[in-house]
């Protein structure tokens, strides 16, 4: 039962809190891409796993939104992964819930802030971490694939960047740091602890986003295809580019050459495009 | 004078006479060669020749080339390069009414073709009046590669390259668009929305400058109403379309508009005016880490060594890929012999590939396999035939064994690996 918190295991837990960083994780309310069911986020979640992953400390979780029969399923997918609460900032629908979160994290002064990268409704444009980072004036990291240790104030992250690479940073903390697909997927939501769980609520007064309320939002159509253009103005040049094979533009052949010339060519490209680690 | 008063009976005769050896010959020392195909008759009409259109191929049979290269090579050379000059307009801005700032993201060096699009955004909005265009400000950071950057639509370019923007320096970045920022005061603010490139510094930028930005935007349209712009964007993690009025940041999805391509535009070198300062950044970037290779997918692999049908040496060609840090990728021959499983395959069946440098050895390039590789920015070919497809695709193509030169290749890169452990130790 990793879940239960009444067994030792989870009690040996507690007892380290106060020499680990307090986490908070911020979570939302997921859409389902086919159903458009309400669900747990993927990018939240997956920043809540990377949260439990991190060791003993038992991070928090914050969210700011209504609460109704739809987003009371959706959230307590959230507390099935492991917790028995969480803190609730219970807000009108179509409000701006920046004012109230980062209230709430000036209050509670966490070091750690983790968060998916964008949410799955509304406006979705993944500007609540930077607003909320330039808020309290903090470092802000996106794109994280796996926090490595945390020591002496100061985070070692592990960036995903395109193509499967990864780089290293070290933050200052307290920060906040975002999640997107690259991290690990997150547990299974347990039905017992999910049931369990309690909202903390927490009042705040709402504010509401008048600018996109005046927007007009519309189910996604699909983007065109863009269109080859052909800038041939003969019908010799037509054919030809639409019958043209691949080709390099002027490619550089070395025949006659020795395997070390060669390859001394081929090490000199790598090195210029910058591949060779 | 000589051609007036004395006329060669019989040189006429062959040179009406288009069967005779001598037509050609004769022809051309009348001085009557292919312009003899068009000429004014007796009767104010324009005459033509139909047979005398075209020359003689290489291989002996006559060609008609319409395209009028063939004509235009014979006429004179200043004239032809001339007017592949001015095919393009050369666009230069004295003083713009205002500064669109675009950020580009210079991936490995070079405009990537979402950078172009968001270019090609720009110049939407840069151009809308033509009485009063708007210059186009581009600010890059880093070193970078490319020659051509007036062609992406380019007017004034600031370059930073300074250490303090090495690697990820989000920062040191925002710092110096917000001196952009003051000196310019840019009417619109341009990047592109991409994955920890513009995705990133964009929305630093405008939770800075306290402005709402449009993320995901896709199209542009000009507002009937008032003059303004309305923009479509994605929204809701891209299952939503949004229309709102264009704020002053956006940031720009690929294909959101056409790229340049008429036009040459100046990207003349501006600066900053004042000194930036030193920022205290919080953020250390701690370099690149090493990644098996092996385990990023074939799809979004940087650096792709393949095999063919031309290894024979296979334990030589694992270990140049284990030894270069490469994705190992196969033709579908290799992987049909069983020397390859098949989730490696690279080509039409196979997987379609994106990689930046695409090393092929022993491939000669079935059309199914160049197809895979047709975004990939360099192809390199190491084949024994010099007359395979692959070596026409090639940007450096070596022929020879391509063992030798694997093994070659894995001693000088041994090497410079010792050579670089060596200068680390050392500092």
């Amino acid at each position: 039962m990793p879940h239960d918190t009444n067994s030792p295991t989870s009690a040996r837990k507690q007892a380290h809190i106060s020499e680990q960083p307090s986490v908070a994780v911020l979570i939302s309310l997921g859409r389902h891409p086919l159903t458009g069911r309400a669900r747990r986020a993927d990018q939240d979640a997956r920043a809540v796993e990377m949260a439990l992953s991190l060791g003993d400390a038992q991070p928090r979780l914050l969210h700011a939104g209504q609460l109704d029969q739809d987003s009371e399923a959706a959230l307590r997918a959230y507390l099935g992964m492991g917790f028995d609460a969480l803190e609730l900032i219970e807000q009108e629908q179509g409000a701006d819930v920046i004012a109230a979160l980062s209230d709430r994290l000036r209050e509670t002064a966490p070091q750690l802030v983790l968060t998916g990268a964008r949410a799955e409704t509304g406006e979705g444009s993944g500007l609540l971490p930077y607003l909320l980072a330039d808020a309290l004036g903090w470092p802000i990291v996106a794109g994280l694939a796996s926090i490595e240790r945390i020591e002496q104030g100061e985070a070692t992250l592990l960036q995903a960047l395109p193509r499967g690479q990864r780089r290293r940073l070290r933050v200052r903390l307290p920060a906040i740091v975002t999640v997107d697909s690259s991290a690990p997927a997150a547990r299974q939501s347990a039905f017992g602890p999910a049931r369990r769980g309690v909202f903390e609520p927490v009042a705040h007064a709402s504010v509401q986003d008048a600018a996109f309320a005046e927007w007009r939002v519309q189910p996604a159509r699909k983007r065109p295809k863009r269109l080859k253009i052909i800038k041939a103005t003969s019908a010799r040049d037509r054919f030809k580019a639409a019958a043209a094979k691949a080709e390099g533009g002027g490619g550089q052949i070395l025949a006659d050459v020795t395997p070390e010339q060669g390859a001394e060519a081929i090490f000199r490209l790598l090195q210029e495009e910058g591949v060779l680690r | 004078m000589k051609d007036d008063l004395r006329r060669d009976p019989r040189k006429e005769w062959i040179a009406r006479n288009r069967l005779h050896p001598d037509h050609q010959r004769v022809l051309a020392e009348l001085g009557r060669g292919a312009a003899s195909a068009e000429w004014l008759g007796p009767n104010g009409l324009t005459r033509r020749d139909p047979h005398a259109v075209g020359f003689i191929g290489p291989s002996g049979l006559k060609r008609i080339d319409r395209s009028g290269t063939q004509q235009a090579a014979t006429a004179s050379d200043t004239r032809q390069r001339g007017a592949a000059v001015d095919a393009r307009k050369w666009i230069d801005i004295e003083t713009p009414a205002f500064v669109v700032a675009v950020v580009p993201d210079m991936s490995a060096g070079r405009l990537s073709s979402q950078d172009r699009d968001v270019l090609g955004l720009a110049r939407r909005l840069a151009d809308a009046d033509p009485q009063r265009p708007g210059a186009v400000l581009a600010v890059l950071f880093g070193e970078h590669k490319e020659d051509s950057l007036g062609e992406a639509g380019i007017d004034r370019l600031l370059h930073l390259d300074d250490d303090a923007f090495a690697g990820y320096t989000p920062e040191a970045r925002l710092a110096a668009l917000l001196a952009v920022e003051r000196q310019w005061a840019p009417r619109y603010w341009l990047l592109p929305d991409s994955a920890l490139g513009g995705a990133d510094l964009g929305r630093r930028l405008a939770a800075r400058l306290g402005e709402r930005p449009a993320t995901g935007v896709w199209q542009l349209n000009a507002d009937a109403g008032n003059g303004g712009w309305q923009c479509l964007a994605r929204g809701a993690a891209g299952t939503s379309d949004i229309q709102r009025p264009l704020p002053r940041v956006v940031l720009a999805l690929a294909e959101c508009a056409e790229p340049v391509y008429e036009a040459r535009h100046a990207a003349r070198p501006v600066e900053l005016a004042q000194k930036l300062p030193e920022t205290l950044s919080r953020i250390r970037d701690m370099g690149a880490v090493a990644v098996d290779p092996a385990g990023v997918s074939l799809a979004e692999a940087e650096f792709i060594l393949s095999a063919g049908n031309g290894v024979k040496n296979w334990e030589g060609y694992h270990r140049a890929a284990e030894v270069l840090q490469a994705t190992k990728g196969a033709s579908r021959v290799a992987v049909d012999d069983g020397f390859m499983p098949r989730d490696r395959q690279v080509g039409a069946t196979g997987t379609w590939v994106t990689a930046r440098v695409y090393v092929a050895v022993g491939i000669s390039g079935a059309i199914q396999h160049l197809q895979g590789i047709q975004s990939c920015d360099k192809v390199v070919a190491i084949n024994s035939d010099g007359g395979c497809d692959m070596v026409k695709r090639a940007d450096l193509a070596v022929l020879g064994d391509a063992s030798q030169i694997l093994e070659a290749l894995v001693a000088l890169v041994e090497q410079y690996r010792q050579q670089q452990q060596e200068s680390r130790d050392a500092a």
